[in-house]
């Protein structure tokens, strides 16, 4: 049975480890063959700026890890416009090409078109 | 209807993991079907039996102790939380030569693939964090 | 189908609230618990379009016990209403996901 999953991820990388339980969550769910996409919002959106060097603080880089996410056949990844906005970063200085740009309502709408949401 | 339940904190530390119990009692109160309770992050420390507060207080871990034991509950620790936290069952305590081991009664230690199995079956899936 | 969203954090010292109100959308539902019921204060941050998604038929709730245990019973605004648990199980069911913001 596979149900259309939603991970929202929306805690800045290396501070805590929320960030990265949460891939690892994303990469398990699609292990296991469920229809899983991935909404970046609030400070999610910084796991996905450049020239990260995680080294220096011991710990994994979570940008590699997120480059390997279409490896793992999760396509749909979506960032939340407004929190781009909000840092003043813009989507084409992000990790990932093919990024879904969601405005406040289209973020709404997504969550609503859900079998289960992961709330990270 | 089934339920599912994600607990991403620790007892104690905050309100989360009490307000995930009490979710629980509610649901089986009516009726409804628990399938899992999936402890990831701070959540795996929700399964220390090692914690000994004070009697006048709750004892998170206890009361998840006798819910599961009164209701069959599945209670499942995420292992790669569990080990870089220190909870380990005699399995793995022994996989890496640690002194003792610690996992309360009632919970069993898995992967994550049993919480991608929670969110397949149920019709519910509610997490509690911080 | 619509989603509840549930929100643990004080709108004084977290977005957890703000972030919500940006993307609820009509049919939605809101439930504060733990240190979230300290959005009932009227003049809390997101308290005024709080009120505007009740005046568009969005319903927000907050856990009783946890808005007693804080002494904030008198304190609210208008218009939110009061659950326990047991109505905190029925509203996960009214709505198709449960969206958590911490």
């Amino acid at each position: 049975m596979s149900k259309k999953i939603l991970l929202v991820s929306r805690h800045a990388p290396y501070g805590n480890s929320t960030a990265r339980e949460a891939i690892d969550m994303a990469l398990a769910t699609s292990v296991y063959d469920q229809d899983i996409s991935i909404l970046f919002m609030d400070d999610g959106i910084f796991q996905l700026l450049r020239n990260q060097h995680s080294q220096l603080i011991d710990q994994k880089n979570i940008a590699s890890i997120l480059t390997a996410l279409s490896l793992y056949g999760i396509e749909n990844i979506y960032v939340h416009q407004e929190s781009l906005d909000d840092r003043t970063i813009k989507i084409n200085e992000l990790i990932l090409d093919g990024l879904q740009s969601l405005n406040n309502k289209d973020v709404g709408n997504l969550l609503s078109q859900q079998d289960q949401l992961l709330s990270f | 209807m089934i339920f599912s339940l994600a607990v991403y904190a620790a007892p104690y530390s905050s309100q989360a993991s009490y307000s995930a119990y009490q979710f629980a009692v509610a649901l089986l109160n009516q009726g409804h079907n628990l399938h899992r309770v999936f402890f990831y992050q701070d959540g795996v420390h929700n399964s220390t039996n090692l914690a000994a507060p004070p009697q006048d207080e709750f004892n998170l871990q206890r009361a998840w102790q006798h819910l599961a034991n009164s209701h069959n509950l599945d209670l499942v620790v995420c292992i790669a939380a569990a080990l870089r936290r220190g909870i380990l069952d005699d399995g793995e305590a022994k996989r890496y030569n640690k002194p003792s081991h610690n996992l309360a009664e009632g919970f069993s230690i898995s992967g994550l693939g049993q919480l991608v199995e929670a969110a397949a079956v149920s019709d519910r899936l509610i997490s509690f964090g911080h | 189908m619509s989603t509840l969203h549930t929100i643990n954090k004080s709108p004084y010292t977290h977005k957890a609230l703000s972030s919500c109100l940006k993307v609820c959308i009509d049919n939605d539902g809101i439930l504060l618990l733990e240190d979230g019921v300290f959005g009932i204060i009227p003049s809390a941050p997101g308290a005024e379009e709080l009120q505007i998604l009740i005046s568009r038929g969005i319903k927000v709730f907050a856990l009783i016990n946890d808005v007693k245990a804080r002494g904030l019973e008198e304190k609210s605004a208008p218009d939110i209403i009061f659950i326990d648990y047991n109505a905190f199980v029925q509203l996960t069911l009214d709505h198709r996901c449960v969206q958590s913001w911490y």
